[in-house]
């Protein structure tokens, strides 16, 4: 979009030195900035995460993602990294709508501007909130765990997931024993009467996947690796810290702009410093996509 | 040669209605394209073991190719990078993509080392 208007700019909006420097405002140079400087936490855990992970034995000891998230709200069934599609499409198009709001600006459209920034805004927050249910669903686990009195340890499954009553005749109640090493699909599975005989034997039943700040915590849990359930709370945690942030920050532009702040001002450039940032979320999105649930 | 005291400034970047329309049609391209790959990785995520179940790795390569490409779009298209100029894109890129290649190629290189030193010598 350079190129376009070339005219002399006011002493009071140039730098120092008395011009900007490669032809961009300060507020955008420093956003990007701070961007690069945002980017080299995510990749840090990012890289982290596959430090980790490549350090143990190929196999099946780390989970992947099409096998541990594939469930959708309010519906039973299998349905793999469906929900994760949808919130990846959802980040996305409010990423679409951002830029239509800078572009909106551009041509100082005000009503346009107010549109599909607040569409942005609503595109955040149904982020935030589809996250607090991948979240409780993933504490919430797909079972309980029970110790025998041979102290094995098995995970409790049944199809719709019920870890008050497990055993509840044609639910498909079945025992997956654990070796405290691996993700639990591929491992051995005890169904009908020997699975009722273990059960019985039981000395100790933990309904769900044990919550991360209890003391079993992430040691105990079904996906394997204690760092995998760390990883992902940690990696989607800071993004989806962000997320809500910068719905904070579309939400306090949206207000300046409908009081016309930026109209008077004659620019809208503000919607698009926050807008860097509001696509950067969405960049960093597109990799924990990748790296979390995909590979 | 360029003039000092003119100065293109992105302040004053303001375009017509004209200009405008052609600018959401690259918009709503850039939309499709990236809807089509997250389809396509989803597919693929979800179905590789029925499709391809020899070929895991050149999958999940494949969704590491999907990615950077992605990624360039919303840097170059959504971020406007590539509107700015040459020294903005290289001052931004360079520096980043340098040091991050260094580190993923140590921290393959040293998991590698810890993966055969636990599972293989210990």
């Amino acid at each position: 979009m350079s190129g376009e208007a070339s005219k002399a700019i006011p002493n009071e909006v140039l730098w120092e030195g008395g011009r900007s420097p490669f032809s961009v405002s300060y507020g955008k140079l420093m956003m990007w900035f701070f961007l690069v400087s945002d980017a080299l936490s995510f990749t840090g855990l990012l890289i982290g995460y596959g430090f980790v992970r490549h350090s143990l034995p190929v196999g099946d000891v780390w989970p992947m993602g099409e096998t541990v998230f594939r469930a959708l709200p309010f519906v039973h069934g299998d349905f793999p990294l469906m929900y994760v599609a949808f919130m990846t499409a959802l980040l996305i198009f409010s990423s679409v709508t951002m830029v239509l709001a800078v572009e909106a600006g551009h041509r100082m459209d005000k009503k346009n501007v107010v549109f599909w920034l607040f569409l942005t805004v609503l595109g955040g927050a149904g982020f935030v909130g589809s996250q607090a249910w991948e979240w409780s669903h993933f504490e919430h686990g797909s079972g309980g765990y029970i110790t025998t009195s041979d102290g094995e340890k098995y995970w409790v499954h049944n199809n719709d997931h019920d870890t008050d009553n497990p055993t509840k005749p044609d639910n498909g109640f079945h025992l997956v024993k654990s070796d405290g090493t691996g993700y639990l699909h591929g491992h051995e599975h005890v169904e009908g009467d020997a699975a009722m005989a273990l059960w019985n034997k039981q000395i100790n039943y933990v309904a769900g996947a044990p919550y991360p700040w209890s003391s079993t915590g992430m040691v105990n849990n079904e996906y394997g690796p204690a760092q995998y359930a760390n990883f992902f709370y940690f990696i989607t945690g800071f993004h989806g810290f962000h997320v809500a942030s910068g719905v904070v920050i579309n939400i306090i532009i949206l207000l300046g702009v409908m009081r016309g702040v930026y109209h008077r001002r004659g620019h809208y450039e503000m919607v698009e410093k926050a807008g860097l940032y509001w696509h950067f979320v969405d960049l960093v999105w597109v990799f924990v996509f990748t790296f979390f649930y995909l590979v | 040669m360029e003039r000092d005291d003119v100065i293109e400034y992105s302040l004053d970047n303001h375009h017509s209605e004209e200009q405008g329309k052609k600018i959401r049609k690259g918009i709503w391209m850039v939309t499709l394209i990236m809807a089509v790959i997250t389809a396509v990785e989803v597919y693929l995520g979800a179905a590789w073991r029925d499709i391809f179940p020899d070929s895991w790795q050149s999958v999940k390569w494949s969704f590491i190719v999907l990615t950077l490409v992605k990624a360039t779009f919303i840097v170059m298209r959504f971020m406007h990078l590539g509107d700015e100029r040459r020294n903005v894109r290289a001052m931004i890129l360079l520096p980043y993509g340098l040091f991050v290649m260094y580190l993923i190629w140590i921290a393959l290189w040293e998991s590698n080392y810890i993966e055969r030193a636990l599972n293989h010598f210990l």
